[in-house]
C-alpha cells in the first residue's frame, strides 16, 4: 500500500518533469518556426496579386489544376480537370511559412520534428500521471489542459501524416501550446489525486475524452478561420486593386488562399459537430445518473448548449445566401469564443455544479 | 464578381448555396451560359428557397391571407432560422450568469438581498427563472415551428426528388467542378450503356437521356438531415413531457430507518402540473447503513473516496431485496430512481427529567457546514418533561458535532477530517418554550429561543460544554442531563425521481447523432458521361460531376469513374492533344 503510493507519487513527480521538458522542446519548435517565417519572407512570390490581376485573359481567370487520374501516371488514363465552386476567387495557395526557400523550410521541419518529439514527451507526461493517479488523467483544470494541448497537437500531426495541407497552422498552435501548459503548470497546478466520489464513473472517460477532443479539434478549426478572416481581406484588397501593407504581402501571401482555409475549417467544424451533440448528450445521461436530472440548467450545460447552438448556427449560416463567408467566419470564432469561456470561464468564476475542476 | 453579387443573381434556384449553378461562375462565362446549365444543380438539395426581395412590407397589394403567407414564409426562410438560432443561444446566457429559482433557491434569496435595486427589474424580466420565462419560451417555440414549418417542405420536396430523376446533362460539361474527357474507338451507344451500368453498379440513380447518361447519389445526406431535424423536435417533446410529468422528492434517512414511497413521508417534494400522486411507485426501501471512506493522508486528506448506502427494498408484492446506492448508481425501482445525494452524523442522544425518566432518546441527524462535516443540529424535546417542580416545559438544545476534533486546548469546534476518528459534541441547553405550535414553519435543525431561557452549565464557556461519547452533560439544579451515546449513527438523503419521457428523448438523441453523422458525411452528387461521335468518326467521351459542396472527394471519385469507364471504353490515341489540354493552359 505504502509503497505503491510511493511509486505512484514517483510517476506524478515524473509525469511533472515530462511536461516541463515538453514545453522546453515546444519552445524550440516556437523558435524554429519563426526562423522558418523570417527566413520565409525573404522568397518574393506574388502568386496571388498574380491571380487576381485582371489584366490576364478573361478565361484565365478560372486557373485550372490539371492532374492525373490514379496515383501513377500511365498514359492512356483519362486527366481530371478540376476548377472552383462559383462564388470563390480562384487564387492559388501560398507556397507556406518557408516561402519555398531552402533554409525556411529547412528550419520549418526543424519545428515540425520538435513538435513531433514534445508531443510524445507531453503525452508520456500525460500517461504518466494517469498511471500515477490510477484514473483517467481528466480531474481537474491541471490535467484537462496537459490532455487539451496533447489532443490538439496530434491532431496537427495526425493531419501532417495524412498529408494535408496545414503546416501553417505550426506556429499559432506551438504558441497556444506554451501559453495552455503555462497556465497549466502555474495557476491551474494540482497535485496528482484521487476522483471524488461524483466524478468516478465510466461516463468520464466518455463524455471527458470526447470533449477534450472535440475542444481541441475546434481549436483548429477556429485559427483557420481566424487566418481565413485575415487572408479573405488581403485578397479582397488585391482583387480591389488595393495595395495591401507589406506585412500582408509576406506574411498573408504565404498562407494558404482564403477559400482553401475557409474549407478546412469548415471540413473540421463539421466533422466534429455531431461528436459535440454525442460529448452532451453523454453528459446528460452522465448527470442522470450522478445527480438524478439529465438537464438541469446548471452553467455548464448552459454553455455546452450555447456552444452547441452556436455551431448549429454557423453551418446553418454556410447554406444561407448571404451568410456564408465573412459572417459565417464570425460566428464560427463566436462559437468557439464560447467553448473556451465555457471551460475558464465558467469553471473559475461561475459558481457551478461542474466546479470542482480542481481550481 | 463578388461573392454576393453571385448569390444575388442566382437567389432564383434552390441550388443557389455552396454548389451553385456554372452559369454564376464569372462574369466573363455568365454570357455563353445556356439555360439547360442551370437545370444541373438544381434540386441538389432540400433546402428553402431564399426570398431576397419578398413582397414590400407595406405594399398595397398584400391582404390579410398575403401578410399571413409573408410573415409564414419569412418564419421558415433560413435566415429566420439561423436569427432565431442566435437569439436561442443568446437568451440562454443570462441564466447561466445569474442565480436560478430552478437551480438554486437559495443564492435567489441571496442574490436578492444584495442586489435591492437590481432585484425588482430582475423579477419583471424573469431573469430568476429564465428557462421557463415568457420570452426565452418564445424563441425557442417560434424556432421550433419554423423547423416545422421547413421540414414539411423540405420532406415533400424530397419525396418529389426521389420520384423524379436526376437532370440531363448541361450543354458544357467543361464548366462543371470536375472534368475528363478522352477519344475510343467504341461506339457512342455502347459507352453510354456501359456508363448507365457502371453507374448503376456503383449505386447511383442513372438514367440516359438524349445523348447523355445523368446520374446522382447520395440522396442518404438529406433523410440524414431530414431525420436530424425531426430528432431535435422529438427531443422537444420529451423534455416538455418530463417536465409536466415528472416528480422528484428529498428524504433524509438515518441507519436503521426506512422510508416508503407516499406524498407524506417526504422531507420536500415538487412535480410537474400533470403530475398525479397516485402515480408514485409503490415501495419502500430501509437503510441498513451508510458507508464513506476518505483519503487518510497526504494533501488530499479527507477528499471522498466512496460513499455507498446499503440498503433492503421492497416493491408493491412485498420481497425483499438488497442493494448498494452510489453516487453515480441509483437504484431503479419500476419507472422510478433512487439517487444518493448527500450524507452525514447523527449522533444519538438521551434526555432525562430531573427525576431520571427519559424524555428524548434518538439519533438526532446534524447538517454538515464544510467539508470535513463539522455539523450543526438541534434537538428538541416537545412533551414529556417537567421541571423539578414537576411544571410542562419544553427542552431544546443546539448542538455542534465534529467527527474528528483538533484536540483539546486546539481552538474551537471545526472538524479535522470527515471520517469518525475523535468525535465531539458541544451543547448548549435552554428550557422554555420551542414556538413549534406558533404557525410559522420550522426548520428541525435550528431552534427558535425567543422564547426560552439559557442553562448555565459547569465547566466548558460556560454555556456550552464538550461531549465525547458516552460522556453526560448534567443540567443544574437538578434540571436533567443529556448523554451523547457511544453509538454514532450516519444519515444518507435520497432523491427519489420519476421523470417519464427519458427513454423518448434518448431516442431523439441517438436519431439525431445518426441523422447528423449522415446529413454532414454524406455528399450528394450528380454526374453525366456525354458521348458523342466526333469529327473524325471516333467517339467523344465526356465526363462531369457536381457536388452540393466543393469536396476533393468529388475528382477522385470521378477519376475513378473513369478508369473504370475505360475498360469499356479504351482511349484511342489522340491526334488532337493539343485541344484536350487547350483549357489547362490558359
Ligand atoms: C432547432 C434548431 C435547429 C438546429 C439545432 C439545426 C441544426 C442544423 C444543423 C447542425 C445542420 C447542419 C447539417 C448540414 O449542414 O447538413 C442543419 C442543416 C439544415 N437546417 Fe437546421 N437546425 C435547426 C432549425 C432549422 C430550421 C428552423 C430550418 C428551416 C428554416 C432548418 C433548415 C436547415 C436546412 C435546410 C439545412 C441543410 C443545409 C444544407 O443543406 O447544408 N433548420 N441544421
Amino acid at each position: 500500500m505504502i509503497l505503491a503510493a510511493e511509486t505512484n507519487a514517483s510517476l506524478a513527480q515524473m509525469s511533472n518533469t515530462l511536461v516541463y521538458s515538453s514545453m522546453a522542446v515546444y519552445t524550440l519548435a516556437f523558435l524554429a518556426h519563426i526562423a522558418e517565417w523570417v527566413f520565409g519572407s525573404r522568397s518574393k512570390v506574388g502568386r496571388t496579386a498574380a491571380a487576381l490581376t485582371p489584366s490576364k485573359t478573361a478565361p484565365a481567370t478560372v486557373s485550372v489544376q490539371v492532374k492525373k487520374a490514379g496515383g501513377t501516371a500511365v498514359l492512356d488514363r483519362p486527366e481530371v480537370i478540376t476548377r472552383s465552386a462559383a462564388g470563390t476567387r480562384d487564387v492559388p495557395d501560398g507556397p507556406g511559412a518557408a516561402g519555398g526557400t531552402v533554409k525556411g523550410d529547412l528550419y520549418g521541419r526543424i519545428a515540425v520534428s520538435l513538435t513531433a518529439l514534445g508531443f510524445l514527451i507531453e503525452a508520456a507526461g500525460v500517461i504518466s500521471r494517469a498511471i500515477a493517479v490510477q484514473r483517467a488523467p481528466w480531474g481537474n483544470m491541471y490535467e484537462f489542459s496537459t490532455t487539451f494541448s496533447t489532443v490538439a497537437v496530434g491532431a496537427y500531426l495526425g493531419f501532417l501524416v495524412a498529408k494535408k495541407n496545414v503546416r501553417w497552422i505550426g506556429l499559432p498552435l506551438v504558441t497556444t501550446v506554451l501559453l495552455d501548459l503555462g497556465l497549466a503548470t502555474t495557476w491551474l497546478y494540482s497535485d496528482s489525486d484521487q476522483l471524488v466520489p461524483a466524478l468516478d464513473s465510466y461516463w468520464l472517460w466518455i463524455h471527458v475524452s470526447t470533449a477534450i477532443f472535440c475542444g481541441a479539434v475546434f481549436y483548429l478549426g477556429a485559427v483557420a478561420t481566424l487566418l481565413y478572416l485575415f487572408r479573405d481581406s488581403y485578397e479582397s484588397k488585391l482583387a480591389g486593386g488595393g495595395t495591401p501593407s507589406g506585412f500582408a504581402r509576406s506574411v498573408l501571401e504565404r498562407l494558404p488562399a482564403a477559400a482553401t482555409l475557409d474549407k478546412f475549417a469548415y471540413r473540421v467544424n463539421a466533422a466534429v459537430f455531431p461528436l459535440w451533440t454525442f460529448t452532451i448528450i453523454a453528459g446528460a445521461i452522465w448527470a442522470g445518473d450522478a445527480w438524478g436530472r439529465y438537464w438541469g440548467w446548471d452553467a455548464k450545460e448552459v454553455w455546452s448548449f450555447i456552444t452547441w447552438v452556436g455551431y448549429a448556427a454557423y453551418l446553418h449560416a454556410r447554406a444561407t445566401a448571404g451568410w456564408k463567408g465573412r459572417k459565417a467566419a464570425y460566428i464560427a470564432l463566436i462559437a468557439f469564443g464560447c467553448f473556451l469561456f465555457n471551460y475558464y470561464g465558467v469553471n473559475i468564476f461561475v459558481n457551478s455544479k461542474h466546479s470542482y475542476a480542481g481550481v | 464578381m463578388s461573392t454576393t453579387d453571385t448569390t444575388g443573381t442566382t437567389g432564383e434556384h434552390p441550388a443557389a448555396d455552396e454548389a451553385d449553378t456554372p452559369s454564376a461562375t464569372d462574369a466573363a462565362g455568365a454570357a455563353d451560359t445556356s439555360p439547360g446549365d442551370e437545370a444541373a444543380g438544381a434540386d441538389l438539395s432540400t433546402a428553402p428557397k431564399e426570398d431576397p426581395a419578398g413582397p414590400a412590407p407595406g405594399g398595397p397589394t398584400l391582404g390579410a391571407v398575403g401578410w399571413i403567407r409573408w410573415f409564414w414564409r419569412q418564419l421558415t426562410s433560413m435566415r429566420v432560422a439561423l436569427i432565431l438560432l442566435f437569439l436561442l443561444s443568446l437568451g440562454a446566457v443570462p441564466g447561466s450568469l445569474i442565480p436560478q429559482n430552478s437551480v438554486d433557491e437559495l443564492k435567489v434569496a441571496d442574490f436578492k438581498k444584495a442586489h435591492e435595486t437590481l432585484t425588482p427589474l430582475y423579477e419583471k424580466l424573469q431573469l430568476f427563472d429564465v428557462y421557463g420565462s415568457v420570452w426565452f419560451s418564445a424563441i425557442y417555440i417560434l424556432l421550433f415551428v419554423s423547423l416545422i414549418g421547413c421540414i414539411v417542405p423540405r420532406t415533400w420536396q424530397f419525396v418529389g426528388q426521389l420520384r423524379s430523376r436526376p437532370p440531363g446533362a448541361p450543354k458544357r460539361l467543361t464548366r462543371l467542378p470536375a472534368y475528363t474527357t478522352w477519344r475510343t474507338e467504341a461506339e457512342p451507344e455502347q459507352v453510354r450503356e456501359a456508363a448507365r451500368a457502371l453507374l448503376k453498379g456503383r449505386r447511383f440513380r442513372a438514367h440516359t437521356v438524349d445523348d447523355a447518361v445523368a446520374a446522382e447519389k447520395g440522396f442518404l445526406r438529406e433523410v440524414g438531415n431530414l431525420v436530424f431535424h425531426i430528432a431535435l423536435i422529438v427531443m422537444l417533446v420529451a423534455f416538455a413531457w418530463g417536465v409536466l410529468f415528472k416528480s422528484e422528492g428529498g428524504k433524509l434517512i438515518v441507519e436503521g430507518d426506512g422510508f416508503s414511497n407516499t406524498l407524506t413521508q417526504y422531507d420536500d417534494f415538487k412535480s410537474g402540473s400533470q403530475f398525479a400522486t397516485d402515480e408514485l411507485e409503490p415501495f419502500g426501501f430501509t437503510l441498513n447503513s451508510f458507508t464513506g471512506t476518505y483519503e487518510k493522508t497526504g494533501p488530499q486528506r479527507g477528499t471522498p473516496r466512496t460513499f455507498e448506502a446499503d440498503v433492503t427494498y421492497t416493491r408493491g408484492d412485498g420481497k425483499d431485496e438488497k442493494a448498494v446506492i452510489r453516487v453515480n448508481q441509483p437504484l431503479k425501482v419500476g419507472d422510478s430512481k433512487v439517487y444518493l445525494i448527500s450524507h452525514g452524523y447523527a449522533p444519538v442522544l438521551t434526555v432525562k427529567d430531573g427525576r431520571g425518566k427519559v424524555v428524548f432518546n434518538g439519533a438526532v441527524p446534524m447538517l454538515p457546514v464544510d467539508n470535513n462535516i463539522t455539523s450543526t443540529g438541534a434537538v428538541k424535546v416537545m412533551d414529556g418533561y417537567r421541571d423539578k417542580n414537576g411544571k410542562r416545559e419544553q427542552l431544546g438544545f443546539t448542538a455542534f458535532f465534529v467527527p474528528t476534533f483538533a484536540g483539546a486546548g486546539k481552538g474551537t469546534m471545526v472538524s479535522q477530517f470527515p471520517g469518525l476518528d475523535f468525535p465531539v459534541l458541544a451543547l448548549t441547553g435552554f428550557h422554555g418554550d420551542l414556538r413549534v405550535d406558533s404557525g410559522l414553519p420550522q426548520n428541525v435543525y435550528q431552534l427558535d429561543t425567543s422564547k426560552m431561557t439559557q442553562y448555565k452549565v459547569d465547566g466548558g464557556t460556560g454555556v456550552a460544554k464538550r461531549l465525547l461519547p458516552g460522556e453526560t452533560m448534567t443540567l443544574p439544579d437538578g434540571a436533567g442531563s443529556i448523554t451523547f451515546e457511544k453509538e454514532i449513527k450516519e444519515w444518507a438523503s435520497f432523491q427519489v425521481s420519476q421523470q417519464p419521457g427519458n427513454g423518448l428523448a434518448l431516442t431523439g438523441a441517438v436519431a439525431a447523432i445518426a441523422g447528423l453523422t449522415g446529413s454532414l458525411f454524406i455528399q450528394r452528387r450528380r454526374v453525366w458521361v456525354r458521348a458523342v461521335r466526333g469529327d473524325d468518326g471516333t467517339t467523344v467521351v465526356e465526363m462531369a460531376g457536381l457536388g452540393r459542396s466543393e469536396s476533393a472527394k468529388l475528382p477522385e471519385e470521378l477519376a475513378d469513374l473513369a478508369v473504370a469507364l475505360t475498360a469499356q471504353a479504351p482511349p484511342a490515341p489522340e491526334p488532337a492533344e493539343a485541344e484536350a489540354s487547350e483549357g489547362a493552359e490558359k
